[in-house]
């Protein structure tokens, strides 16, 4: 990358043109995202410091962080397993009708988020399929945790299995079919061969997930019924103060939100680095 | 290799239950009420403004960002300048933040009052609480797409082909035209698209900044929750499914006309 930014004379535009360029853009990531950011904290801390920590220890503001952190727990281990499962079943083997299944397990991504929470209520909806069945049986989905956990798993379905099968495909079998003519089990495989070599992308997949399953708000507005302290994620408990007038405080929950996607980032940048190197490595090997 | 029916098996129950299910239900469920009432409610002056809003605001987003997001690639590939790594790095942030928080920050950004909104307040233009801040809230949501399409392909292309260019006598200007353009072309393409599909089914961010007024700025995934809150299933799937539809036949001819201008580009 380094060598393509070394300027070769047939590569070398006017100062001026470089400078301007270099001003636009800097112009446009300020306009569009800088100043985006920079707002949350701002009307966050716009009254001082005690409204911001009134607002983000508020009983109703704790029930919403321990919700989002429960959701991410089922949804993101789940969706963890899945694209393992999915990847191994894509790049190991061969079978008919194997690009329809890759395709089907990136939909999720073209759907809109409404849409997502919008399918749940037309199965387990008071006026869904299987909603009077479920009801008969005292069991509740819509307008509780289970209902914000399934649309939560539709919309960050693809995202760990997205980045391990072209990792897994790239690396091809050699060496877990070696590993089980030494006699290596299909677990020992697993833990021992397959998964060092998958981890960083792994990583990378499960934080992806993790960011969307903490903010995802569309869908899962359509099945929580936003009842305060008790179905209220973070994202929809910044909504209610926000319909309510209390800015100060969904700023406050808000730039939590935005901390967290700040960390997320950090995170992100150092697993390319890492991620960049150990590619490298397996290519030479 | 070992387990092959175990792995297939779980990945196949797993996309049942949690996609196909739910899309059956879908496709199914606006015909419950009649052919009539799926008509009515798609072809409700409502329906058809809120379609053409989420559509075209999507579509004029995506357009802005293909300008600048091809520009802040070009920029971030090809210049060193100081904290280039660290806008790097922040050009994923739409992707990390959760769209509720962008969408309260925008309308506080773009309203009468806020920092933008009062610039163009004297000229008595309003961004905030029209078609005009839905997409604002679309070109934030949409703007890595572009950027992440285009950086690699830019990336990749060899200095060797800018100095045959330039060798045989090309002007620089005619070597980004006839040269760079073409190869980054289907990349641009493919971002679009992205950044096109996300907006059009956008939720979160844009709520509100849009001020949700019927016929003006409402956009059709709203629509769908209004018609769930009246527990008309059948009208919000049938939304949902026209939307859905609409978006997957333009994504696909979006991604014919990438591999064709890509086979153009390498004959």
């Amino acid at each position: 990358m380094s060598q393509a930014r070394t300027t070769s004379p047939a590569r070398r535009d006017p100062p001026v043109l470089v400078a301007a360029l270099i001003g636009i853009a800097i112009a446009y990531l300020a306009l569009v995202l800088v100043l985006p950011l920079a707002t949350v904290f701002a009307e966050a801390l716009r009254r001082g410091l005690e409204p911001f920590v009134e607002g983000v220890t508020h009983a109703d503001s704790l029930a919403a962080i321990r919700l989002t952190l429960l959701v991410a727990a089922i949804a993101v281990p789940l969706n963890a397993i899945f694209g393992i499962a999915a990847a191994w079943a894509v790049t190991k083997f061969e079978f008919w009708g194997k690009s329809a299944l890759v395709t089907l397990i990136d939909l999720p991504f073209s759907i809109s988020p409404v849409i997502s929470g919008l399918v749940y209520v037309l199965l387990y909806g008071a006026h869904g399929w299987f909603g009077p069945t479920l009801d008969a049986l005292g069991i509740k989905v819509i307008f509780t945790v289970t209902g914000i956990v399934l649309a939560t798993i539709l919309v960050t379905l693809p995202f760990v299995a997205r980045e391990l099968i072209p990792l897994m495909q790239e690396q091809g079998s050699d060496e877990e079919a070696a590993a089980a003519t030494l006699g290596a089990g299909a677990w020992r495989t697993f833990f021992f061969v397959t998964l060092p070599n998958i981890k960083w992308a792994l990583m990378y997949g499960v934080l992806l997930c993790t960011a969307r399953a903490m903010g995802e708000f569309g869908a899962v507005a359509v099945v929580s019924g936003h009842i305060r302290g008790k179905t209220a994620t973070m994202p929809l408990h910044v909504e209610i103060l926000y319909n309510e007038y209390n800015f100060v405080a969904a700023f406050a929950i808000a730039s939590l939100l935005a901390l967290f996607a700040l960390i997320t980032l950090a995170v992100k940048t150092f697993l390319e680095a890492q991620f960049a190197d150990e590619l490298a490595a397996q290519r030479t090997r | 290799m070992p387990g092959f029916w175990p792995a297939l098996g779980f990945t196949l129950v797993y996309l049942s239950f949690f996609v196909l299910l739910p899309l059956a239900a879908l496709a199914l469920r606006p015909w419950e009420a009649g052919l009539d009432h799926v008509w009515g409610v798609i072809s409700h002056p409502r329906t058809i403004a809120a379609l053409k809003l989420s559509f075209g605001a999507a579509f004029a987003a995506a357009c802005i960002n293909a300008v600048f997001g091809t520009i802040v690639a070009w920029v971030l590939v090809r210049y060193d300048f100081p904290g280039r790594r660290l806008l790097d790095a922040f050009v994923d942030f739409p992707f990390a933040l959760p769209t509720a928080v962008a969408g309260i920050s925008l309308a506080a950004i773009y309203a009468p009052n806020g920092a933008i909104g009062a610039l163009f307040a004297p000229l008595d233009i309003s961004i905030a609480y029209t078609p005009l801040g839905v997409m604002v809230a679309l070109v934030f949501v949409g703007f890595p797409f572009i950027v992440r399409s285009i950086q690699p392909v830019l990336e990749d292309i060899q200095v060797e082909v800018e100095e045959a260019a330039a060798t045989l006598g090309a002007t620089r200007l005619r070597t980004i035209l006839t040269v760079i353009a073409p190869a980054i072309l289907p990349a641009l393409l493919a971002g679009f698209s992205l950044a096109f599909a996300r907006a059009v089914g956008e939720y979160g961010s844009v709520i509100f900044i849009a001020g949700n007024l019927p016929n003006v700025s409402e956009i059709a995934p709203l629509l769908i929750v209004i018609r769930l809150e009246e527990f008309d299933y059948a009208g919000a799937a049938a939304v949902g499914l026209i939307m859905l539809t609409i978006s997957l036949v333009l994504l696909l001819v979006l991604n014919i006309l990438q591999t064709q201008i890509g086979r153009r580009g390498r004959a």
